[in-house]
């Protein structure tokens, strides 16, 4: 696992770059699967942190933390996709993203780097073989002998089915 | 050297602005028939106050029309003239004019100058009645006056300077008191400064323009050498032999006398006045001075006796003569006692800081209580009888921590008064042009709401409040036939209420035409039927342009930007309702998320989690003992509390939570109170009691049934807020585990 300090330092520099948007993927793992999400949707990563509960909410939302002031609900894909154990520890990490201003928190396994994709290294996604609907996939993506999932975590977060965002088109 | 102008300029720009409206605050209240001289006295400060700061910085248009206001007003506070309606109607425009040349050097907006000009005339036109009264001002001895009232002076040799820096600085002194100018031998200019303020306000001044090291400031014996000489009149001996002859009581007195004889410069009378004055202490014994002195004080100038028909205390009235002659260029200085006696004076009782600073001061404050927290659990650990010192004084930190962070957190809360105060004006004013009568009345002013809520409030409230009085409130004919006083009722009120801020706008005017609404939103196109109830007709005029004339009522159309008045206010997260009853009145309730509001809170333990209960909610928390504790039908439990069975509800079933008890003899009921309806609830344990600050769930997440809010802790967790009012809705049925989903 890379550093996250080290990540956050080449997000900030990619992101002042301007390149051509939806170019950069993080990519992080989800139990033994590889996913790749827009960089500029990524706000920072953090460690995981003990949460306080919302009553009544699904077991995919752990709870809400304080990010600096501000009340961040946060969501643990793996238990939300079914995807890996459910473990919390020092190693935990939490991708906190920043969608059209509002901020939320994604546990997952691990993040590894954030890798630049070429349109063509972007192949359209079978109709199945992923625990997300192909609806919120980008595609999958290729580099050497790897294999992302990319997702398309705007769509995938403001979904009736995350409830993250009451009423999506009030 | 040169300095940003601009900044001063802002301050005191913001600073007119708040006197403006002081002062037609003082205008409104006033009683015509029987002014309070303090008022008076606070309006007059106020306009003088602004045509001060407006020749500082040579706004010249608002020193003209302040100019002819304070001379007007002036002559009524010194009661030369009765105060009138005419007089207050003329106050109020000229403020309205201040008002309006005051946004035209801030914003470049357009000034009416012919309006301008129409106050002016009608100000002098007003003073220029009843004029027979013999002019009070003394033109020559108001610099010898004016050192009556300064305790100190000081002489203040500058270094070489230009004569530029020389005379500025002159002009700044002379702002705080008499001034006198010459020049040294080696060629220095020396200030001979009679005045309230001390060598430091002196040295404040200078620094300015001068490195204060180079000053000299040598105080002076006050009196009466110094007025000797300055070369006034001497004729103050024999009146202070006269005083030593009194009875202590009078020195004071004496000496103001002995300081304002003088001011006569040769005119026989004071010089007469004050010998009288002397020899009635010297006979008097202390009870009538108050009616004498004044009386003898006012004599040389021809007062009338008004003077002593206020019975004011002595040295007021000394004080108010000796400010009254050294009017009008004399007037900077006003009655140093009042400015002391009065808490509310408008000087130095705030100070002006960015927003930023403030928020970042809270930030600041966040951390560092995050941090006391942290430290507070460290020593936990350690062994209380070794560490017994550090422990208290971490105690001690806990303390002024929470202190400081409740005082900080404050800072950027305002009461609600700040919008309300703005509207006693414009309903007396729009109900006099319509022709109505309105009662206007406030509820919870005191209630605080945070500063960016408050300022956008303003405008959908102004809204509001004037389609209440054109739309609302009827004509007092149409009132009386209508079974009613004849005068309406205007009330505005804010408070607490289920987690929101309710501000309500209620009139008992002639009520919403339900019949009228259809038929237009009909024309309209909109979708409407006859079956909707009312309150769904309600909300139909705040359908954009559903605002045209006659909508609702024969006057013109209520909903008149009604839906700009909804659409602020739903961007600022809250709700508008409407209640209304034909013939009865209006109330449209603005409900106002708490972001950023401070609550009252008490947090409670359910297992590992805390919650805050809003304190406003709770009446009191036990410990029920087994006995009070009843089973109805093997659905729910209620709790015997003084006589009264109380429906219980155990937050650990409502929220899912694991309890450490669930026996509530075991834990604690806190008894809640919303609506009228009571309930206890059921918690493990009592945490404590703190200030929070309300943040925002929907902000990033959605609404959580039950909860409605968050607030941060000292540790830095989350703590979510009960919604209390919701909680004892849902417990009228309480087995009903459906309630939340």
């Amino acid at each position: 696992m890379t550093n996250a300090a080290q990540l956050n330092a080449q997000m900030q520099g990619n992101k002042q770059t301007g390149d051509i948007a939806g170019n950069e993927f993080l990519a992080f793992t989800l139990g033994k699967e590889e996913y790749g999400i827009d960089i500029l949707k990524v706000q920072e990563i953090r460690g995981y942190e003990a949460v306080t509960r919302i009553a009544n909410a699904p077991e995919f939302i752990k709870g809400v933390v304080n990010l600096r002031g501000i009340i961040v609900p946060i969501v643990d894909m793996r238990i939300k996709f079914n995807l890996g154990e459910p473990t919390y520890d020092q190693f935990t990490v939490v991708i906190i993203l920043n969608i059209g201003g509002r901020v939320m928190g994604m546990v997952v396994d691990s993040v590894s780097d954030v890798i630049t994709l070429s349109p063509d290294q972007v192949k359209p996604a079978p109709e199945m073989g992923t625990a997300f609907n192909t609806d919120y996939l980008i595609g999958l993506g290729t580099l050497d002998e790897r294999m992302l999932i990319l997702i398309d975590i705007d769509k995938l977060m403001s979904s009736s089915e995350m409830g993250l965002i009451e009423k999506i088109a009030a | 050297m040169t300095i940003d102008m601009r900044q001063f300029f802002q301050v005191f720009f913001e600073e007119t602005e708040e006197l403006l409206a002081e002062m037609e605050k003082l205008l409104l209240a006033v009683d015509v028939s029987a002014p309070d001289p303090e008022d008076l006295n606070a309006i007059f400060r106020a306009a003088h106050s602004i045509k001060g700061g407006a020749s500082t910085f040579g706004i010249t248009d608002l020193t003209e029309v302040t100019h002819v206001l304070e001379t007007l007003l002036d002559r009524i506070r010194k009661g030369e003239m009765a105060l009138t309606q005419e007089h207050v109607e003329a106050f109020l425009r000229s403020k309205d004019i201040l008002k309006l040349q005051l946004d035209g050097h801030r914003f470049g907006t357009p000034v009416d100058l012919e309006a301008v000009g129409d106050v002016r005339m009608l100000l002098q036109s007003l003073s220029a009645l009843d004029a027979p009264l013999p002019p009070v001002v003394l033109a020559t001895p108001v610099a010898a006056i004016s050192t009556a009232k300064y305790a100190n002076r000081f002489r203040v040799e500058l270094p070489v300077t230009t004569p530029r820096d020389g005379t500025a600085l002159a002009n700044e002194l002379g702002l705080l008191g008499q001034i006198t100018r010459s020049v040294s031998r080696d060629q220095r200019t020396v200030f001979e400064l009679v005045t309230d303020g001390s060598a430091d306000d002196i040295i404040a001044i200078c620094s300015f323009l001068l490195d204060p090291a180079t000053l000299v400031i040598t105080p002076l014996v006050p009196l009466p050498k110094a007025i000797q000489s300055n070369g006034t009149a001497t004729s103050d001996a024999p009146t202070s032999a006269d005083a030593d002859a009194g009875y202590g009581f009078f020195e004071p007195l004496d000496e103001r006398f002995g300081n304002l004889t003088p001011t006569g410069t040769g005119t026989t009378s004071a010089d007469n006045a004050a010998a009288l004055a002397a020899q009635e202490q010297q006979q008097g014994y202390g009870f009538f001075d108050t009616f004498k002195l004044p009386a003898t004080a006012a004599a040389p100038d021809e007062l009338p006796s008004e003077a002593d028909l206020h019975l004011l205390p002595i040295t007021e009235i000394t004080s108010e003569v000796v400010g009254a002659s050294a009017a009008p260029d004399g007037d900077r200085r006003i009655p140093q006692r009042r400015e002391s006696d009065k808490a509310s004076s408008t000087e130095s009782t705030s100070i002006r800081v960015s927003i930023e600073k403030v928020d970042q001061l809270i930030n600041l404050v966040g951390e560092l209580v995050i941090t006391q927290a942290m430290i507070e659990q460290r020593t936990d650990a350690l062994d209380p009888m070794l560490h017994e010192r550090l422990l208290n004084s971490v105690t001690q930190l806990t303390r002024n921590t929470r202190a400081l962070q409740e005082a900080v957190m404050s800072i950027r809360m305002m009461p609600m008064d700040y919008v309300f105060s703005r509207f006693p004006r414009m309903v007396r004013d729009l109900a006099a042009k319509l022709g109505k009568k309105v009662e206007f009345v406030t509820h919870g002013a005191a209630t605080e709401l945070d500063k960016g809520l408050i300022e956008r409030i303003v405008d959908p409230l102004t809204h509001l409040v004037r389609n209440s009085i054109d739309h609302g409130v009827e004509l007092p004919a149409i009132r009386v036939a209508g079974g009613k006083s004849e005068t309406g009722r205007l009330s505005l009120s804010a408070g607490h209420h289920g987690g929101n801020i309710v501000i309500e706008v209620s009139d008992d005017g002639g009520g919403l035409n339900r019949d009228r609404i259809l038929q237009k939103a009909m024309q309209n196109g909109l979708a409407v039927s006859d079956a909707m109830t009312d309150s769904e007709v309600w909300q139909l005029i705040f359908a954009p342009g559903f605002s045209t004339a006659e909508t609702v009522t024969d006057v013109s159309g209520r909903g008149v930007g009604m839906d700009v008045v909804k659409r602020n206010i739903t961007a600022m997260g809250g709700l508008v309702d409407i209640r209304s009853a034909k013939g009865f009145g209006t109330t449209i309730s603005i409900s106002l998320p708490l972001t950023l509001a401070i609550l009252d809170g008490m947090s409670i333990r359910v297992g590992e989690e805390v919650y805050i209960l809003p304190l406003g909610y709770v009446v009191e928390s036990l410990q029920p003992k087994p006995t009070d504790v009843k089973e109805i039908s093997g659905q729910g439990r209620v709790i015997k509390v003084r006589g009264d069975y109380l429906p219980l509800i155990p937050l650990h079933q409502t929220f899912g939570i694991e309890p450490r008890f669930t026996e509530p003899s075991e834990g604690i009921v806190v008894i809640l109170e919303s609506e009228g309806r009571k309930a206890g609830l059921f918690v493990d344990d009592l945490v404590g009691q703190q200030q929070v600050v309300v943040k925002n769930l929907e902000s990033n997440y959605r609404k959580v049934a039950g909860i409605s809010g968050a607030t941060i802790l000292g540790d830095g967790g989350v703590a979510l807020i009960v919604d209390v009012a919701a909680l004892l809705r849902s417990s009228r049925q309480l087995a009903d585990e459906s309630i939340f989903s």
